[in-house]
């Protein structure tokens, strides 16, 4: 059997370098993680593969610099590395990101038991890639799972939905998001990381030998366009206070205490 | 032929507030549909659906398309989005809204995805431009920033959190059509079964309805210094929130975060530490009154605070707990 864990290299940082000409984000100008909920799918994959054997396939598709989270992956055990990576595949929302994982992941694995992902990425938080990547490879799936149970040849899982705790069961191969609620992910040993850099159990593919048209990939294939990325405005006009931190709290309740203490229903008068 | 345009709003209709969501949506679709005279259509699949084709009546809906059978129960995704996606073949909307439950959430990128067209998650604004497409407004890049896109293919399909459009009061005098449509053929996918479904018991609504909350975020510094917001909000009777990069380090559970993702608060007070102010999370907050701070002035969460300090947000959080302990004693 064969498990394959869809991981993805999240911004660190909050506030991200973008181009405001095509308002696309300059993915390889920001310094690169693993993403919190994929490190949790990945964790998934170990301890399955643990429960179960089989070999663990770590795949993930963005710019050059995205080996970096295959590195951590088989630095904690994963047996295989892919990088998808290609131009024409820039600019890809879930719909063409689902259409090339899933012509990856039949390229893979052909023995395919289980597709992991993260329930919903830190970076743009749609969620939807799971559902679409369940619908290209006809695959019976759940999502924002939080525990698991496998048996030979189903797997039953548990999760939160809208206010209903509810356990699944699902026949293999079958597709799983992983919720962050789920087990915690493990360290990565040291010296990992470099002994996966020299493994060369890392690979890069691109579209053709996948079986992907580059021209019908990425920007091509996806069903949306950004007219334009703009800063919110900001509300109000904050009265800024600056200086020593005992004075702006003093400050703060003699200018606000009124108000704040009607909030609280306590008197915030200035102590005698 | 028929060719009145025609906007649709999936009824989510399982628990209370996946059904607020569905009203909000309708009212939004009436928006949407006034200027051009297109006709709001409301999705009512299920078992004993009476209840439900009333109240989406009189929330807005010109027309229903009911499904109303015993395979329905259970509420079945696979069903549902069969039912969804046929009906779109046939009738070509130009528009799909669907809350974003998670229900709603994997019902709308199944969709999506058979039709083969964009999905934009999570709107916080949806407006109709001279073209006549639906602009989609939804945070981009980890939430600092907005992003208007527009659909390439039709029909043009967005999510929308709960809360971030108003319901529109009910007019029980409104009447709708009701279109009945054929149970789907094939039986609910067997690969996946449910075996067990539990309502939970309702969720804590300490922070929703807090007249005072202590918000912090990464700035903090640690899951240690992020403790002493529970002595201050103790203090202030208030309770305690969390922007995700905290609920992501684990200094506090995914019950504390406050935003889209999580809970929405509406304090009379909101005091904020460390907080940069990503769009995800200021989404959440709708507080009369707000203190934030923080050691960068231009964060977007000190300009639509009242009062900025620019501080340490960890040294500012001993310093007004020692105040108000000062000024509270007795």
């Amino acid at each position: 059997m064969q498990i394959v864990v869809c991981l993805k290299q999240v911004p660190q940082v909050a506030e991200l370098p973008w181009d405001p000409a095509t308002g696309r984000l300059k993915r390889d100008l920001a310094e690169g993680m693993t993403d919190p909920a994929a490190k949790r799918a990945l964790e998934a994959g170990l301890l399955l593969k643990a429960a179960g054997g089989g070999e663990l396939i770590a795949l993930t598709m963005g710019p050059p610099p995205a080996e970096e989270v295959l590195r951590q992956a088989i630095a904690l055990g994963a047996d295989q590395g892919f990088l998808l990576c290609h131009p024409a595949l820039a600019g890809a929302d879930t719909l063409a990101t689902s259409q090339a994982l899933g012509a990856a992941i039949r390229h893979l694995a052909p023995d395919l038991g289980l597709v992991l992902l993260g329930a919903a990425s830190s970076d743009s938080e749609t969620g939807h890639l799971g559902a679409q990547l369940a619908e290209e490879l006809d695959l019976a799936a759940a999502l924002n799972v939080e525990q698991w149970q496998l048996s030979p040849r189903a797997l039953r899982v548990q999760r939160v939905s809208d206010g209903f705790l509810e356990t699944l069961e699902l026949d293999l191969p079958a597709l799983l998001t992983i919720s962050t609620q789920a087990p915690a992910p493990r360290d990565t040993p040291l010296g990992g990381l470099e002994d996966a850099f020299a493994s060369g159990r890392i690979t890069r593919l691109g579209p053709e030998e996948i079986g992907l048209d580059p021209a019908r990939s990425g920007l091509a294939a996806s069903g949306g366009r950004m007219l334009r990325v703009y800063s919110p405005a900001a509300q109000k006009r904050a009265v800024l206070m600056r200086g020593a931190v005992k004075k702006s709290v003093q400050e703060l309740l003699a200018r606000h205490g009124d108000r704040l203490g009607g909030i609280i229903g306590r008197d915030l008068g200035a102590a005698e | 032929m028929d060719t009145t345009r025609e906007i649709w709003v999936f009824g989510d209709w399982r628990n209370y507030f996946q059904n607020r969501v569905t009203l909000q949506l309708l009212a939004k679709a009436r928006q949407l549909a006034e200027p051009s005279g297109a006709r709001v259509c409301a999705l009512a699949f299920g078992q004993g659906l009476d209840e439900w084709v009333m109240e989406y009546t009189a929330h807005g809906a010109d027309r229903l398309y009911v499904c109303d059978h015993p395979r329905l129960e259970g509420y079945p995704m696979q069903a549902f989005t069969g039912l969804v996606v046929d009906l779109a073949k046939k009738r070509q909307p130009e528009v799909i809204l669907v809350g974003a439950t998670s229900f709603g959430k994997e019902l709308a990128a199944r969709v999506a995805k058979r039709l083969g067209v964009g999905l934009t998650a999570d709107c916080v604004e949806l407006a109709l431009d001279d073209h006549g497409r639906l602009v989609q407004t939804a945070p981009a890049f980890g939430g600092n920033l907005l992003a208007e896109i527009v659909s390439t293919g039709s029909p043009q399909m967005a999510t929308v959190r709960p809360g971030a459009f108003q319901e529109q009061p009910h007019d029980y005098v409104r009447t709708a059509e009701v279109v009945h449509l054929d149970p789907p053929a094939k039986l609910p996918d067997e690969r996946l079964r449910l075996v067990e479904s539990r309502r939970l018991p309702a969720r804590q609504q300490e922070l929703e309805n807090a007249a005072v909350v202590v918000v912090g975020g990464r700035g903090l510094g640690s899951r240690k210094k992020f403790k002493n917001l529970h002595e201050l909000a103790r203090l202030l009777g208030g309770e305690v929130g969390a922007t995700r990069p905290v609920v992501h380090s684990q200094w506090a559970g995914h019950e504390a975060l406050v935003g889209q993702a999580g809970r929405q608060v509406k304090p009379k007070l909101l005091i904020s530490f460390g907080v940069s102010g990503a769009i995800q999370h200021t989404a959440g907050i709708n507080a009369d009154f707000i203190v934030a701070v923080n050691k960068n002035p231009n964060a977007v969460m000190m300009q639509m605070a009242d009062v900025g300090i620019v501080a340490d947000a960890n040294q500012t959080c001993l310093a007004l707990i020692r105040e108000l302990k000062d000024r509270l004693r007795g």
